[in-house]
């Protein structure tokens, strides 16, 4: 294929849901994971005469977000009415902005293979989330489709990019990024399975070096990283393969299938659209004020590369490693209250890059749902650290079971007997009975041949399941040996 | 004598002295409706037994509001908890409102009791009530006649002593125009200064609550109750409201009018005409300096009214879908079937006739040249007005072009909708206008004046009209 002629030409659209406690236009609560229909009122639910009244706190995220991405806030924005039928839009339209957004022009600074790239954002929306039909999974499931409310009104920022990017590890990297910078400034927390952070993307091919846009295709149903460049990869192809047969690309919304690996049309029934917006006429337009804003630049938290380069100079730590512990915000915070209680952020370095983020990867977690706290981490750090007990006895046995059970690593140290023993006595003792259980090693030694006190030092280790103190061992065998000269 | 011919007024204070129970006058007004309403059909719902149990309560209350005993009556467009509210809609012929209107709230705070819920034209879409899907409420004046509309069953009902005064919603004149039509007075007040929280929206950038009275005094007394800010509607203004009753009592100052230039009249009712001009020269020798102004804006404002009124219903009414509450049809097998069926058998055809204007005017291709356009019309209307407002305090209109008209004249929707000629650019204007009944027909039916004032000036509306609701002495020929 002549696919080193072609470039894809891509612009993600992403849908993020935002940390209010309460809905966008009521009081209802925002909690995840609440019964069904259980956080409704006359408002989310689309009662007769019930009235829409906007979220400052809402408003309040959008801008901090628009202050990151450097976009044009307005002063002046307006509410529109987005209008279609779905059961699970109560109204029958959606609360949107369309003519005059919340922000506009805004940009963000990708890098991959080491090559800066700046790719532009159009625009950012306020918006209400719509609620959620249940296909599946009940009893009568085949005859009836069920409706979850909760979700209704639930503030949104559909965050619009410009068509600037061009391969899908450039289109990964951009909404990684994009998901730290939401995570940082704690507006979303970017969940693409329970699908608080959404993304659709258009693509459309062009031979290199020419300017004009070809034909594009949306492309929907994109809730991983992996299958956002899946997709991406697999339509670029699939565009490229039309052109070089000599067919054109059909404008349409495709489906990405993660079972097939491909990217189907939807049906043409389903797209066709005419939404009839207009100015919502329950609200009026929302004024942000320049004092406004520059309160919301007041809350601004250190971005992502700001915390890179003081943890590099404040812990003395690796660029990797702090590259790493940025990548969310909880993690860093978790890697500094580590550092902080053990003193030596080195090691809570190495154990968070390790241990901890294997464990997070295996389970599936965030570092929020993480069962060791920082304070207990720095605990085991610090036993290692006083010897109390030994590195591989802390990797194998006191951390899985710190995860296990949720108990101080002091307190699995004691109960378990998993502490070194560091008791000259005990270990005299212990020496004494190894000697005396072999005589010819002990000879062999007196006869100058000093490779067997590593054998011997391998046996008081064995005979204590390895707690001894090894330079202790180490120590009081020889001084125990020479006394036989 | 009944209770019932007192007016909302002169009850409250025989109340208040405990002159008289809040049961009798319920009980009085029960009868009264019990009489009459089998001919005139006001009420969609009379809340009898409810009445009469919150009127006990009432009667052993010691702390009571201003309100206390008086037997209201609300447009079938007002939510009221436990108590059905149907838009006189078949859609929501069986909807139990889950909350109260904030107005509902606010008279129940003053101890008011509801005595029912009246007729209307489905979805406050009409001028007569003949678009009720359920019946159609007939003028107490002329049973033959229409009430007016859409708040006919309001209107009706206290023009017929069967309550002591209403609330009506007024999108394009549905207050005023009901309330010329049967001789009471009916205000619309500036957009936002009453919650529309728990109106059933037609088009919200018009819709506004309002009473409709026998007395101006009783339509002050009611509008500072039911006004003011409030939070849960975000259109609604944090203006004071002032003593109304007192303010109007005041001696009038200024007295500049504006009247409507000649060709503005043309084709109207000729009787109407006359008590127009009548009433301007009793103004002129209570010392007012009339001005005779023209506003070609109004040439295009019921147009621009039936552009902007229809897009927001279009889109304020898809919520009736079946899907979570009222009528839905049970017999499809697809979502959009369901949506078909429910809507088509649940709304009637003037309701229809409007979601297709409203959801033409806003589809793609069309929006510009159609809603956009009327946008702009819209504030060239308002500019008019302000330009007005300039020179003169008041703008006199007659309310309607003619008065109460037969029963089934209008089957020519465009003929219906002439009907609010003279009132919907207030609406569309956002500003205060109240109608008061100044005379009669050669056939006894009542005429109504309009006074339309500038922004959040209820106050000297009502001074205006209560000095000349005293030179008419309307109702001493009732
Ligand atoms: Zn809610």
């Amino acid at each position: 294929m002549m696919s080193q002629f072609y470039e894809p030409v891509i612009g993600l659209e992403i849908h993020a849901q935002l940390l209010t406690k309460t809905k966008l236009f009521c009081g209802c609560s925002t909690q995840y994971g609440s019964p069904q229909n259980s956080l409704v009122c006359p408002v989310c639910f689309g009662l007769p005469g019930a009235l829409p009244v906007l979220n400052e706190e809402a408003v309040r995220m959008a801008v901090k977000l628009a202050l990151v991405i450097n976009a044009k806030i307005h002063t002046h924005s307006v509410f529109a009415r987005k209008n279609y039928f779905y059961p699970d839009l109560p109204k029958g339209y959606q609360i949107t902005q369309f003519h005059f957004p919340i922000a506009t022009e805004g940009a963000l600074e990708i890098e991959v293979n080491d090559i800066k790239k700046t790719i532009g954002i159009e625009r950012i929306n306020l918006e209400e989330d719509a609620g959620k039909s249940i296909h599946e999974g009940m009893e009568d499931s085949s005859e009836k489709t069920y409706l979850d409310f909760n979700r209704s009104g639930v503030p949104l920022l559909e965050i619009v990019g410009k068509p600037e990017i061009n391969s899908p590890d450039e289109a990964v990297e951009f909404l990684q990024l994009f998901r730290t910078i939401l995570q940082y400034l704690e507006i979303c927390d970017g969940n693409m399975e329970e699908g608080s952070l959404r993304c659709d993307a258009n693509l459309s091919i062009r031979k290199k070096g020419v300017t004009e846009l070809g034909v594009k295709t949306e492309i929907k149903n994109l809730n991983s990283f992996r299958f956002l460049h899946k997709a991406l990869e697999f339509e670029t192809q699939r565009q490229i393969k039309l052109l070089e047969d000599g067919k054109a690309v059909r404008h349409e919304t495709r489906l990405w299938d993660s079972r097939r690996g491909e990217t189907r049309p939807m049906r043409s029934k389903e797209e066709a659209h005419d939404y009839r917006y207009f100015p919502e006429p329950d609200l009026p337009p929302l004024i942000i004020t320049e004092e406004f804003i520059s309160q919301v630049k007041e809350t601004l938290p250190e971005s992502p590369q700001e915390k890179r380069a003081r943890l590099i100079e404040e812990y003395q730590i690796p660029v990797y490693d702090a590259k790493v512990l940025t990548s969310s915000r909880r993690l860093a915070d978790f890697f500094e209250h580590t550092a902080r209680i053990c003193q030596n952020p080195k090691q809570a370095s190495n154990w968070i890059m390790r241990e901890v983020l294997q464990y997070l990867k295996e389970a599936n977690i965030s570092i929020d749902q993480f069962p060791i706290q920082a304070e207990d981490l720095a605990e085991l750090i610090l036993l290692i650290e006083k010897k109390e007990t030994s590195l591989r006895l802390a990797k194998e046995e006191i951390f899985p079971e710190m995860l296990q059970t949720n108990k101080k690593a002091s307190d699995i140290v004691k109960i378990k007997g998993l502490g070194q023993i560091s008791d000259e006595q005990k270990i005299k003792a212990i020496i004494h009975q190894v000697i005396e259980n072999n005589p010819t090693p002990l000879k062999q030694y007196l006869e100058g041949k000093q490779q067997v006190l590593g054998f011997l030092v391998g046996q008081v280790m064995k005979e204590t399941k390895g707690k001894a103190n090894p330079q202790l061992v180490k120590k009081t065998l020889t001084s125990i040996l020479n006394s036989y000269k | 004598m009944s209770l019932t011919s007192f007016t909302l007024s002169e009850l409250c204070s025989l109340l208040e002295t405990r002159k008289i129970k809040a049961e009798e006058v319920v009980t009085d007004y029960l009868k009264e409706i019990e009489e009459k309403d089998k001919k005139i059909s006001a009420y969609i719902t009379v809340l009898g037994d409810l009445a009469l149990e919150k009127a006990k309560i009432i009667d052993q209350k010691k702390e009571r509001g201003i309100l206390a005993g008086v037997p209201l009556a609300l447009k079938d467009n007002l939510l009221t908890k436990g108590v059905r509210t149907t838009c006189a809609s078949r859609i929501l012929q069986n909807f139990i409102a889950p909350y109260n209107a904030t107005v509902v709230e606010k008279l129940e705070k003053e101890d008011a009791i509801i005595i029912g819920k009246t007729n209307m034209d489905e979805f406050a879409m009409g001028s007569s009530t003949e678009n009720s899907a359920f019946f159609t409420t007939k003028n107490p004046w002329d049973l033959k006649r229409v009430p007016g509309g859409s708040s006919g069953g309001s209107a009706a009902a206290v023009a017929s002593n069967m309550a002591a005064a209403s609330l009506g919603s007024d999108t394009g004149g549905s207050i005023r125009q009901p309330a010329a039509l049967c001789g009471l007075v009916g205000l619309k007040p500036t957009y936002g200064l009453v919650s529309r929280y728990g109106l059933v929206a037609f088009a919200s950038s018009l819709d506004q609550i309002g009473p409709l009275t026998r007395t101006v005094e009783d339509c002050a007394v009611l509008t500072k109750i039911i006004g003011g800010f409030d939070a849960k509607d975000s259109t609604s203004s944090c203006e004071p409201i002032p003593d109304y009753q007192k303010e109007m009592m005041k001696k009038l100052q200024s007295l500049k009018i504006a009247f409507l230039q000649e060709n503005m009249l043309e084709g109207i009712d000729e009787g109407v005409k006359e008590m127009y001009y009548h009433t301007l020269k009793l103004l002129e020798q209570m010392g007012a300096e009339l001005y005779e102004m023209d506003f070609p804006s109004w040439d295009y404002a019921l147009a621009c009214y039936y552009i902007i009124a229809p897009s927001e219903a279009s889109s304020n009414l898809a919520r009736y879908d079946g899907v979570r509450y009222g009528y839905r049809q049970t017999n499809s097998q697809t979502f959009k079937e369901m949506y078909v069926k429910t809507r088509t058998e649940g709304f009637g055809p003037e309701v229809k006739r409007r979601i297709l204007l409203g959801t033409f005017a806003l589809s793609s291709g069309y929006y510009d040249a159609y809603y956009v356009k009327a946008a702009k019309t819209r504030r060239l209307i308002t500019q008019e007005f302000m330009e007005a407002f300039n020179k003169v305090d008041y703008i006199l209109t007659p309310t309607t072009p003619e008065p109460a008209f037969l029963i089934g004249a209008k089957e020519d929707p465009i003929a219906m909708y002439l009907s609010d000629k003279f009132t919907v650019s207030a609406n569309l204007a956002g500003i205060p206008a109240l109608s008061l009944p100044v005379g009669w027909t050669e056939e006894g039916l009542p005429i109504g004046l309009q006074i339309i004032g500038n922004f959040f000036q209820e106050s000297r509306l009502f001074k205006l009209a209560f000095a000349i609701e005293k030179k008419v002495k309307f109702r001493k020929q009732n």
